[in-house]
């Protein structure tokens, strides 16, 4: 935590920190506390006077059947975009790091997309999948199905689904790769020794032993599609068609900006924050534990 | 070059206070050593003399100034570490003009002395090097010559040797006799290897649980313990130690054996004798059984126990001894060669 | 690879060559429509195979007058823009990490563990959870539609603050000692010692906040209201918004392709630096 030694004390560590202490007081701090203290008032219906409510926005929030249903689809988007982007980098990892010639190569082509920002992952996804031009729908209406993402919640879903695993499968690749080269080689050679074939040893061997990266790339995926994922939803489907991908992060912005609901889109960021608050906790324990290990 | 005085030096961290009280004159050029096992203050008390650990109370003094309160960069010392702390991302020439640069020395002053010091450690090939091409034993030099080029009143050394491999370290041991000698600065040396100390000490003072226990040359800690602690750790192997019953200038052993030793005075004490110390006499007071030989080639070492009784008991013999284990061996010792201590404090007795 | 079979070897390289595809289609995509007229991008379905309209299309985006039909500034300056603010961030958080990492691992005084604690919930309050009262505190501080208001909120940073401490810590406390003995002050033990040992992972942090500074989003969509302060990557949404009127997917797309391609290359180039600042920063 500290050295041993240290420089005597002077004003010149409070010079020091700061720079960095004011930013987190004036733009983190102070920010955030106003969220909570907006969470507990409400505005009357011109705007002309507030009163202050106690808990009575979250009471709001929490018989409002549309954020209860934000909630749960929040809860399905990121489990879906966590799943698939982390399973299809599981795979990728799997028989990259039995690659010898070429390795350098795959993970290069494979990691960029982490550059991407998730903005112009949505723009990418939506103009494959345009209606009426997209390479997918033209496609698609072969095999019957008629694509429209505007009218079809399902479908927005999916494409949002999409646009956020995409992008995110370059970041879990790296990680799992990472974890796989970390395993000793002899492990792996003791259980071909032992008559395991290579998919056996990945199922028996290989993926019980890098379950904690499994389990941080769980926590830091959720993160990501809670919060990382706002660029996408607005350019895509901007929360609709109705309110059918109108995730929590959406809704914040979308309550705050667009239906001017101070009070309520407060309590909804003070949800959030706990929620924020909880994950981290969450992955820091995860981090002790790693180290122990 | 300076003399150095600690006076009535205390160190505290919180309410433990691990130097107690430490006095010590130490001469214009001399070189001395700090021993004493790990956890002793050893280290502790180089760093208040070099200005990296506070002083609690008492007086630090370097050529008759007082350097309590000064910076470590003010007090004209150098220090060799134990991990040689070389800048790794400076070569070694810009690892030993650093302190000069700091000082704003004259650039040509600053190369003269870099090559000097180079030229004496003969490094000189190697002045362009980062620290992680070098190997241990040059990065050592590297160290000193860092050291060197101050050109400052004292000299530190914590455990420069530590890591080095048990040849190099001879070697090494060697060169910094030899180089400060030459040099004449006064230094101290840190060690918890009571070889190195007896090597290379002009005077020795010996630590133990933050206090001193003796403070002298290697001879005089090696005559005249002034405890029980001291005689063990200087001389190797360890003095032998039995509890004794004294009168009239006798020493009644556990067992019953009488030996002669110089004492004045009577009751239980606490008798040391060195191993080395021990002759062969078929008719001597101390009757060991011999349980295991270690023949050193030039000597052969006798370990066993005090015939009758559970004290163990090791005599150092010379020339290769013969087969004999099992059987009773006798020995004596000269009554100058044997020394008491008081069973309480460990102090050694007034003869 | 344990055993040596050329089926299981040709298999392997089959799944990451599909993969790699899969992966690299929608840029594809977007490639292929940056090299067409608006006129074939209009017809379904869409070239698989690029065309030669590539200069032209990127002649125009860059320096024409951007979508027909709207009020926009140059794609050029809204590179700039991103630049800029890119570079701000970047470079803000490093230099203030660096500055609070140093006070909190080589002094000791009053309120240390207070300032680390303050540092550390900055973690927890992502600009998604406080957006409307922190738009107000900018918008107080007259910082809208400045470079200010776009990259200064965003420089506070517990992780690049952690990881320099954590680098901070990995120092021996010799070195300290030796520079002290040496006679040098904190700031030139910082500049002269820390720094330089620190080159590396100010580097791997550096590429990852070029990218993370580059991508924002949300913050200047709030901020900037003024079309000359338009980043690129904010400036797609705007596009396809237009788009649903009159179509012009050429020029969308390689906008979206300019928008990408300085962080792709970071990546790319800068591969060893990537993943080491990656791995570090999420420790």
């Amino acid at each position: 935590m500290l050295k041993r030694v240290h420089f005597p004390t002077s004003a010149l560590p409070y010079l020091l920190v700061a720079p960095q202490i004011i930013i987190t007081l004036v733009f983190f701090i102070w920010p955030a506390s106003q969220a909570m203290y907006q969470s507990f008032l409400i505005e009357d219906a011109f705007g002309l006077g507030t009163e202050f409510v106690w808990f009575e926005n979250f009471q709001i929030l929490a018989t409002d059947h549309h954020y209860l249903a934000s909630f749960q689809r929040t809860a399905v988007f990121s489990v879906l975009v966590a799943a698939l982007s982390m399973g299809f980098a599981l795979i990728l990892a799997g028989f990259a790091q039995r690659v010898v010639r070429g390795a350098m190569f795959y993970r290069t082509m494979l990691i960029w997309p982490y550059a991407v920002a998730p903005v112009l992952a949505g723009a990418l996804w939506v103009f494959m999948f345009n209606p009426t031009l997209g390479i997918f729908p033209y496609f698609l209406e072969f095999a019957g199905i008629t694509w429209n993402h505007y009218l079809n919640g399902t479908q927005a879903m999916a494409l949002v689904i999409l646009a956020a695993a995409w992008k995110q499968v370059a970041y879990n690749f790296l990680f799992y790769l990472a974890a796989m080269q970390s395993i000793p080689n002899s492990v792996i050679e003791a259980a071909a020794i032992d008559g395991a074939g290579p998919a056996r040893r990945f199922w028996t061997i290989i993926f019980p032993l890098i379950s904690p990266t499994t389990f941080f790339l769980l926590v830091i995926n959720m993160v990501y599609a809670f919060f990382e994922t706002f660029g996408i939803i607005h350019a895509v489907t901007q929360g609709g068609p109705g309110t059918s991908t109108t995730i929590l992060v959406y809704k914040v912005f979308n309550d705050g900006f667009v239906g001017l609901d101070l009070g309520g889109s407060a309590a909804q960021s003070v949800v959030l924050m706990v929620l924020v608050i909880a994950m981290t906790v969450v992955q820091f324990r995860f981090v002790e534990r790693k180290v122990a290990y | 070059m300076a003399d150095i005085q600690l006076k009535d030096l205390v160190k505290s961290y919180g309410p433990t206070e691990v130097l107690h009280h430490i006095e010590g004159d130490i001469r214009d050029g001399e070189f001395i050593v700090i021993v004493g096992p790990s956890g002793c203050g050893k280290s502790t008390l180089l760093r208040m003399v070099a200005g990296l650990e506070s002083v609690t109370s008492g007086e630090i003094a370097i050529g008759g100034r007082r350097v309590n309160e000064l910076e470590p960069s003010a007090r004209d010392i150098a220090m060799v570490f134990q991990n040689y702390a070389l800048y790794p991302h400076m070569s070694v020439r810009q690892n030993m003009a650093y302190g000069l640069k700091i000082r704003k020395l004259p650039k040509d002053e600053i190369n003269r002395r870099v090559e000097e010091a180079a030229e004496i450690l003969e490094i000189k090939q190697y002045l362009d090097r980062k620290p992680r091409q070098l190997s241990g034993g040059q990065r050592q030099r590297v160290a000193m010559g860092r050291a060197i080029v101050r050109d400052p009143q004292v000299f530190l050394f914590d455990e420069p040797l530590s890591n080095l491999d048990a040849k190099l370290r001879v070697q090494m041991r060697l060169e910094i006799r030899k180089l400060q000698q030459r040099l004449g600065v006064t230094s101290i040396y840190v060690t918890h290897d009571q070889v190195e100390a007896m090597t290379l000490g002009d005077r020795l003072m010996v630590l133990n649980g933050g206090y001193v226990e003796q403070f002298g040359t290697p001879i005089e800690l090696y005559d005249r313990p002034a405890s029980v602690f001291v005689a063990g750790f200087i001389g190797s192997p360890s003095m032998n130690f039995l509890p004794v019953e004294i009168s009239t200038g006798h020493a009644t052993l556990p067992g019953g054996g009488l030996l002669p030793v110089a004492a004045a005075h009577s009751g239980a004490a606490t008798l040391g004798l060195r191993p080395e110390h021990l002759k062969e006499d078929e008719n001597g007071p101390l009757a060991i059984e011999v349980d295991m030989l270690e023949q050193l080639g030039a000597s052969t070492l006798i370990h066993g126990r005090l015939h009758g009784t559970g004290h163990s008991i090791t005599a150092s013999v010379p020339g290769h001894a013969h087969d004999g284990i099992g059987s009773i061996r006798r020995f004596s010792a000269a009554p100058e060669l044997t020394h008491l201590f008081d069973t309480v404090s460990g102090k050694r007795l007034a003869v | 690879m344990v055993e040596n079979r050329p089926l299981t070897a040709f298999l392997t390289h089959l799944v990451l060559i599909l993969g790699v595809i899969a992966i690299a289609l929608p840029v594809w995509i977007t490639f292929v429509a940056s090299t067409h007229d608006a006129l074939r991008m209009n017809q379904a379905p869409l070239p698989l195979w690029p065309g030669d309209y590539f200069l032209v299309n990127m002649k125009q985006t860059l320096f024409g007058s951007g979508l027909s039909g709207t009020e926009s500034a140059p794609v050029w300056l809204m590179l700039l823009n991103s630049l800029a603010m890119a570079l701000m961030i970047s470079t803000g958080k490093i230099a203030i990490s660096l500055l609070s990492a140093f006070a909190i691992v080589y002094f000791k005084f009053p309120f240390r563990m207070g300032f680390f604690w303050m540092i550390f919930i900055t973690l927890m309050l992502p600009v998604e959870v406080r957006i409307l009262p922190t738009f107000e505190v900018v918008a107080n501080l007259g910082l809208l539609n400045s470079y200010w208001g776009l990259s200064i909120p965003l420089i506070a940073s517990a992780t690049a603050t952690f990881m320099f401490r954590q680098v901070f810590l990995t120092v021996p406390d010799e070195l300290l000692e030796s520079a002290r003995i040496d006679g040098a002050g904190p700031l030139r033990f910082f500049f002269d010692i820390l720094l330089p040992l620190s080159r590396t992972n100010i580097a791997a942090l550096f590429v990852i906040l070029f990218i993370f500074g580059w991508n924002q989003y949300l913050w200047p969509l709030l901020i900037t209201t003024d079309t000359s302060m338009t980043t690129i990557v904010m400036s797609i949404k705007q596009m396809l918004e237009a788009a649903e009127q009159s179509p012009q997917w050429n020029i969308i797309m390689t906008t979206a392709l300019l928008a990408m391609i300085p962080p792709v290359f970071v990546v790319i180039a800068m591969q060893k630096l990537f993943v080491q600042g990656l791995t570090e920063t999420d420790k």
